[in-house]
């Protein structure tokens, strides 16, 4: 197995020598943004600096100034809500389950989607310390929460040059799929 | 008022149960995971296993639940033949749910279906969902269920002529599904019944030990993990890790097929209740 590749936030054109497969332990600030954090930063403006930043797509249990539990959320829902913050600087998105063709032309030549493995909310937990929050008003799961990563283990699903691991096995399920039709 | 020392006890067995479910995998459920990550060829898919591994290890030595996804509950509770059924014992399930609630704690996820109002406490309009069942002794089981696996599950009335399209009709369900459930998968398949019945048949085959699997079973498995969805649907060997049917009598003119799926955290657990 290939060593990971360590990288700190704000990501810069390191992102762009990524490709798909690779694995990276994600240092850094990221910020925590599901459905409605999405609409919420689309009328009102990123509460962040967006310029290399890394949006995790996730809805943590907090508890006493602490993330509990930091599993990754299905990406896919917010396919149709990414352009804007990646037109704005942001240069990696961490979710689950891949995204759609759309992401997949917006992060050419500008970032990567990483994906972290689905169910994985104690092995989060343990690389993260919880340094703030916005839009608390939106709930525990769908406030912004800003959290500091210690070498959070990824693995990259689509890299800036439209490899997309998720999309070739979905070919592969297509193919073995059709021999029952 | 004195609190009933036996509903004291059932909400005490139900929080620890919900415990027990959420932070500790079954140890049947834990070696399959263990099997699929030792036999995976795929590298990025060895990686998904190493972190599901590690995960299984830090929530169970600090107690804390494995997936922040800490379901709704879904209780068995077994009766012994000298306990009469009353509402008090749903009364006390109840009270341990919202206990495990805010102690554990667990996500509050029960909402009103149409105006998506939360209740706050993981309780409220049918929800814990009770299924009661005779037996020896007296113990409440817990399988708190998430959503990313549950929304995938899928009921089909086939025909009884269609008795090989049985598998056909799970490695669909598990193909539309795609990275969507947390894969690597357990299926629970319930055939037979009524159409609700072929349903608590599907989940309640989950409660099953998932090795060793039927000729069955296993030939479903294989059907599925050709799909090469891979762990997270990243690609790889192991798609699904078991497959469990449970089967009811049926209609002469009907094939009830219903497929519940579940991603690797099968997580249920069972704890005898003190009397």
């Amino acid at each position: 197995m290939t060593v990971p590749v360590r990288l700190t936030t704000p990501l810069g054109d390191e992102v762009l020598r990524l490709r798909a497969g690779d694995r990276v332990e994600l240092s850094g600030m990221v910020y925590t943004a599901r459905d409605e954090a999405h609409l919420r930063m689309m009328e009102q403006g990123i509460p962040f600096d967006p310029t290399g930043a890394v949006i995790y797509h996730c809805g943590p249990v907090i508890g006493d100034g602490n993330v509990i539990a930091a599993g990754p959320t299905t990406s896919a829902r917010m396919n149709e809500m990414e352009g804007f913050l990646i037109d704005k600087g942001v240069r990696g998105l961490i979710g689950k389950g891949g995204m759609g063709a759309t992401v997949r032309e917006q992060l050419k030549g500008k970032g990567v989607y990483f994906a972290f493995t689905g169910g994985c909310a104690a092995l989060a937990s343990s690389h993260m310390t919880l340094k703030g929050v916005f839009y608390e008003d939106l709930g525990m799961a769908e406030a912004v929460w800003a959290i500091e990563l210690d070498r959070l283990p990824l693995v990259v699903g689509i890299d800036s040059k439209g490899n997309d691991i998720f999309d070739a096995a979905r070919r592969q399920a297509d193919g073995a799929f059709g021999k029952y039709r | 008022m004195k609190p009933d020392p036996l509903h004291t006890s059932l909400a005490d067995a139900t929080c620890d149960a919900y415990r027990e479910a959420v932070t500790r995998l079954p140890p049947d459920v834990l070696r399959v995971i263990r099997k699929a990550a030792a036999a995976e060829t795929n590298p990025v898919a060895r990686g998904e296993f190493e972190n599901i591994l590690k995960n299984i290890e830090i929530a169970e030595q600090h107690g804390i639940p494995m997936c922040q996804d800490t379901g709704v509950p879904v209780i068995y509770l077994t009766l012994p033949p000298d306990l009469p059924l009353t509402q008090s014992l749903y009364d006390a399930i109840a009270a341990g749910v919202r206990r495990a609630t805010t102690e554990i704690p667990l996500r509050p996820n029960v909402v009103d279906p149409l105006s998506r109002h939360n209740s706050g406490d993981n309780t409220g309009m049918g929800m814990p969902a009770i299924h009661v069942r005779p037996g020896k002794k007296f113990a409440v089981t817990v399988l708190p269920k998430g959503a990313g696996a549950e929304n995938m599950s899928r009921i089909a009335m086939l025909l009884p002529s269609q008795k090989d399209q049985i598998a056909k009709f799970v490695v669909e369900t598990v193909y539309l599904a795609g990275s969507r459930p947390c894969p690597p998968l357990i299926i629970g398949v319930g055939i037979g019944g009524t159409f609700d019945g072929a349903a608590a048949l599907a989940k309640e085959a989950l409660l099953e030990p998932v090795d060793p699997m039927m000729g069955y079973e296993q030939e479903i498995l294989d059907a599925v993990n050709k799909l090469g969805i891979g762990a997270m649907g990243l690609g790889g060997d192991t798609t699904a890790l078991a497959v469990k049917v449970k089967k009811a009598g049926c209609h002469t003119a009907s094939l009830p097929v219903a497929v519940n799926i579940q991603c690797w955290a099968n997580r249920h657990a069972t704890v005898e209740v003190k009397r």
